[in-house]
């Protein structure tokens, strides 16, 4: 017997103000052509919705991109959040401009990986199919 | 044969132009000096707006700064006027840039973080404690609550005394390219539109030496563009300000003549080069055909330019430096009125003091040492530069001619053309590194383990906390009631059609905040939600 597995659905998506968004696009579109389901969330998001679409779209991880510098808050506000509704097995893991030194304390909190700028899309496709599923 | 083989099949410039091996006179068939270059200072300006361009005068260097409290940035400001700069350019917070105050739930962790945070008058009067506004140049950043930050700067002027006719310096307001690309705005593209108009005809009013619009093609550049793209959606930006402020019943003379631009310089040299020439000539053109303007400083394109934030990279930082001087020439050699050089550290962080200290000391020497700024367009004539300024022009031009089909900028947008053409150029780009057909030193070639870290600008995380407790001592202190008349005042005026500027002032100074403010012009004039395109 042959089981063929669901798609891997993933959440991307910009939380907070900043709008740059050349970046997360790109990783959308790199997941989705790896045969993955993208939901993107578009701009401007808050953790609470974030966290509410995620549940709601049952999704297997999130990504999220941000680099305003407010990555320390926002971050941890998703995760508590994640926690707060028994969802903490969903992944979260993300990308923008984010000092060095802020990476371990990030990770420490919860954040599964964060990508750099210059980091290979084929680098995240990778990691996202090798994560578990939450479902 | 085999003596004429070459690197690679074939040669792109970073817009995917196909480069030949040799240029000459007949990639210049039908080009003639007189016609396409004319003298520097005149019609139709290829070769610079100025007729000694920098033998009168060096290009104005201008570094663009904000992080954490108004006390913050006022510091650095002194600390760049110290080393020799002499223009000062304002980088404020998103939550600001959002048209947010800093105690907005919104704003949680991003106060101070990416710029100052200014959310009342007293942040702005603290912002330019001490810096003659009658005397330095100020540029602002900011877009969607444009009118409200320009009101707080004309309520600080006018406390201090200085008349309006005083003030020289920008406001981006530039609000077209962020439906487009940096995806700022507060209120749909119709009522904002008619917002930077009224900035536009009040400047021309009442702060005659402002310029109240830099049309910027920058984050445009920012977003994925191709250096063609970003030259076409500026351009076609312009024009569509210009055909508003007619619209309005401005003479195209009263304004045009303060119209400024702001390009990206990117890693494609000559391109890059041809890209400011190609510019100011197709501008003189368009405003001479659609226009007929009698002052030739309504022709005239006036640029900042700043060096590409996306060119530069996390690996390898110190590379950055050199990039950025590559750019800084490019710009230079392209005629610019001023210049912003990026620090090698922003792609980690906003760049720390010896950062921009050499980002500042990098122009310096390109315009002291190198002297690179003795003749005006030095590479006039050279039959690549002109062909690729040629090229430019006539991509542009297709360009304008969709657009133009599709019903103007603002539909364009609304139907998310620019953004689609932005979107796959990005990708296209992307592609290319990743299959290293185009190298990224550092990145996908010459890669080194194990790099050591460069110093970071950390921001306290109590600016944050001491804003809010700033802005919640104002609310508890100022007449209220005198503020709540304001804002309603400028309400009405905004839905009967009045220009928005002088109830905005007096609302500023009845210590409305820029989130009140800016909440009040959205009852107004609506939100709006752009059409998502991946």
């Amino acid at each position: 017997m042959t089981v063929t597995a669901a798609p891997l659905r993933i959440l991307i998506g910009k939380v907070g103000l900043d709008g740059h968004d050349r970046g997360v696009k790109l990783i959308a579109r790199a997941l989705r052509d790896a045969g993955m389901e993208v939901i993107y969330t578009g701009l401007h998001q808050t953790p609470e919705q974030v966290v509410t679409t995620a549940i709601q779209e049952d999704v297997d991880a999130i990504g999220l991109s941000i680099l305003s510098g407010a990555h320390n808050t926002l971050f941890r506000r998703v995760l508590e959040l994640l926690s707060a509704q028994g969802a903490d097995d969903i992944v979260v893991f993300g990308g923008g401009i984010i000092p060095n030194e802020d990476v371990p304390a990030l990770k420490e909190a919860g954040v599964k990986a964060l990508f750099g700028p210059g980091t290979p899309l084929d680098d995240i496709v990778r990691f996202v199919k090798e994560l578990p599923r939450s479902r | 044969m085999n003596e004429m083989k070459e690197r690679k099949p074939r040669f792109t410039s970073l817009s995917g132009i196909e480069i030949h091996r040799l240029y000459g006179p007949s990639d210049l068939k039908d080009w003639t000096p007189e016609r396409e270059l004319g003298v520097p200072g005149e019609f139709p300006y290829t070769r610079g707006i100025y007729p000694t361009m920098y033998r009168g005068r060096l290009w104005t260097m201008r570094q663009f700064a904000g992080f954490g409290s108004a006390e913050d940035t006022n510091r650095r400001f002194h600390y760049l006027l110290e080393h020799g700069q002499n223009g000062l350019s304002v980088a404020f917070d998103m939550p600001t840039l959002m048209g947010l105050d800093a105690d907005d739930p919104l704003a949680r962790g991003e106060v101070g973080r990416c710029g100052v945070s200014i959310s009342s008058l007293a942040d702005m009067e603290r912002l330019f404690e001490g810096i003659p506004l009658d005397q330095v140049t100020v540029s602002m950043t900011i877009n969607g609550p444009a009118a409200v930050i320009f009101a707080m700067y004309l309520a600080v002027a006018e406390k201090r005394g200085i008349p309006f006719d005083r003030l020289d310096g920008t406001l981006q307001n530039d609000i077209l390219k962020e439906y487009i690309a940096q995806k700022e705005w507060l209120f749909p593209p119709e009522p904002s539109l008619r917002l930077v108009t009224d900035v536009i005809a009040y400047c021309a009013q009442s702060v005659p030496k402002w310029h109240p619009i830099s049309i910027s093609g920058y984050h445009i550049r920012e977003a994925g563009a191709t250096a063609v793209q970003e030259l076409a959606f500026t351009l076609y930006d312009g024009l569509t300000y210009v055909e508003a402020a007619v619209k309005a019943g401005l003479t195209v003379d009263r304004f045009a003549p303060r119209l400024s631009f702001f390009f990206n310089v990117h890693n494609d040299f000559f391109e890059e080069i041809a890209k400011f020439r190609a510019a100011r000539r197709l501008w003189a053109r368009e405003m001479a055909r659609r226009y007929q303007p009698k002052d030739p400083r309504s022709l005239q394109l006036r640029c900042h330019a700043q060096t590409a934030g996306c060119s530069l990279t996390a690996q390898q930082p110190l590379n950055n430096v050199v990039r950025t001087t590559v750019q800084a020439l490019a710009a230079v050699l392209g005629g610019t009125q001023s210049l912003h050089t990026n620090s090698m550290d922003e792609t980690l962080a906003l760049p720390t003091e010896e950062a921009v200290r050499l980002a500042l000391r990098t122009q310096q020497i390109l315009a002291e040492e190198s002297e690179v700024a003795n003749t005006v367009d030095p590479l006039g004539g050279s039959y690549y530069v002109e062909a690729l300024t040629n090229r430019l022009e006539e991509e542009a031009q297709a360009y304008f001619r969709k657009l133009d089909a599709m019903g103007g900028m603002v539909a364009a947008i609304e139907q998310g053309f620019p953004q689609r053409e932005i979107l796959e150029a990005s990708h296209r780009y992307q592609r290319e590194i990743e299959r290293k057909e185009r190298t990224i030193v550092g990145v996908n070639r010459y890669v080194e383990e194990g790099e050591r870290p460069i110093p970071i600008l950390k921001i306290d995380p109590e600016v944050e906390r001491r804003q809010i407790a700033r802005l919640s001592e104002l609310r508890n202190t100022r007449d209220s009631f005198k503020m709540a008349g304001a804002v309603a005042a400028l309400q009405e005026a905004v839905a009967c059609g009045e220009n928005v500027m002088p109830p905005l002032i007096e609302a500023v100074k009845a210590q409305a905040t820029v989130g009140e403010l800016c909440m009040a012009l959205k009852e107004v004039l609506g939100t709006y939600r752009e059409p998502v395109v991946l």
